[in-house]
């Protein structure tokens, strides 16, 4: 099979968040770069998506270990902070997963990141606005903890960054 | 540009990051309530990830690896301000430190981002995001304790007047800072320090604390240089207890 960019591409949406298992790699965004050299080299750029995120040597490993399985065997992951990950770059569909997962999807922005922003939060049960942030800071580095006021249910978002 | 003078603003960066990282994890099982303890946990988490993030930036410079760097120095070899070693003491004094810490350290990557040093503003561009989460966490409870018991006020106006002259120690001058300066790296201490008094300013404002008189102060000095206070040595040690029981294991 010829070796394309979108081939790897397909691959790699088997390789899921350790943490939030039915979001790919892709479509969460962090894989910012495929690039097949003339001699079938398979480079691989990523970005964390948080400076000290534990999960992120597990995920290139496993990048790795998903080419290795599909018989590509050159390939090179570059972990790298060129093209830095923010949460805009979450895909629609990987939005969509996270909200079935239970875990609200950070909301889209426009340029810069405020107060406003952070502390905004749709409820994933009830769809209500009507929450407030109870802290920044969950059970890991990329969620916050909210309550809904509607429904009165706590619950998580993925941190808009 | 004078490598050196990158180094010099890179350990302290990096040195910063990781002795508050190293305080902030010693709330993990500690804290007042469950959420602060996971905040602080949290945040020490992005702190030590901060600090990897720049000694990796030493290292491409010639530096030892980042784990070289981070556990098997001494005290005096380290560059952070001596606001960040002081011990957590009450929840009110880790607070405060938080809350002067992490202002004066966004405006820092805020300014870098823009660096005409292409590898620390790359690093920089992607910091800020997270700080803006320490910073509206420690501005969140400096406004609701700062205007709540007698109490509250009390304890934390005596925290801010002890934690405040090793703050300004934050903004030592380095002997590259000109250098610096002048080749568009950032735009120095004096104005990061100008900045962050502003920003903490508009917080305290709403509170009922007041910011003692700068000019009655004189700034601890010294960190930036490997002048360090009793308190960094032992936390030194234990950091990297379990790293120098065996430098080559791998994990």
């Amino acid at each position: 099979m010829e070796l394309t960019k979108e081939h790897i591409l397909t691959l790699l949406e088997e390789v899921k968040d350790p943490e939030i298992p039915v979001l790919s790699l892709v479509d969460l965004g962090v894989i910012t770069g495929v690039e097949i050299s003339e001699d079938e080299h398979v480079t691989v750029n990523m970005t964390p998506t948080f400076a000290g995120c534990p999960a992120m040597d597990y995920m290139k490993k496993d990048v790795e270990r998903t080419l290795d399985k599909h018989g590509i065997s050159k390939h090179t992951v570059i972990m790298s902070f060129d093209k830095p990950w923010d949460s805009n770059k979450i895909s629609d569909k990987g939005r969509q997963h996270l909200k079935e997962f239970g875990l609200a999807p950070p909301p889209k922005y426009n340029m810069v990141l405020d107060l406003d922003i952070l502390e905004y939060a749709t409820c994933p049960y009830c769809n209500s606005d009507n929450t407030s942030m109870r802290t920044p800071f969950g059970p890991t580095l990329c969620r916050s903890m909210h309550y809904c006021n509607d429904c009165r249910q706590m619950f998580e978002q993925f941190k808009p960054l | 540009m004078n490598e050196q003078a990158i180094k010099d603003l890179l350990y302290k960066l990096a040195d910063d990051q990781l002795i508050l990282g190293h305080r902030n994890s010693e709330w993990t099982g500690f804290g007042p309530i469950l959420e602060e303890d996971i905040a602080f946990s949290s945040m020490a988490q992005d702190k030590i990830g901060h600090s990897l993030a720049f000694y990796t930036l030493l290292h491409e410079l010639g530096e030892a690896d980042p784990d070289t760097v981070a556990f098997t120095r001494n005290a005096n070899q380290f560059h952070n301000s001596q606001l960040v070693e002081l011990p957590n003491g009450e929840y009110d004094f880790s607070l405060i430190r938080h809350f002067l810490y992490d202002n004066a350290e966004i405006i820092r990557f805020e300014m870098l981002s823009q660096s005409a040093y292409e590898p620390i503003a790359k690093v920089a561009m992607k910091l800020k995001g997270e700080v803006k989460y320490h910073v509206l966490h420690a501005n969140t409870w400096i406004k609701n304790l700062g205007s709540s018991t007698e109490e509250a006020v009390l304890r934390l106006q005596s925290s801010l007047n002890e934690a405040l002259p090793y703050a300004l120690g934050m903004f030592e001058v380095s002997k590259y800072e000109q250098e610096l300066i002048d080749a568009g790296v950032y735009a120095g201490e004096e104005a990061v320090k100008a900045e962050w008094l502003q920003r903490i300013q508009t917080v305290l404002d709403k509170t009922e604390l007041t910011l003692p008189d700068l000019a009655s102060i004189t700034p601890k000095f010294g960190g930036r240089y490997g002048e360090h206070t009793e308190h960094l040595q032992p936390l030194v040690e234990e950091m990297s207890e379990v790293f120098k029981i065996d430098p080559t294991a791998e994990w």
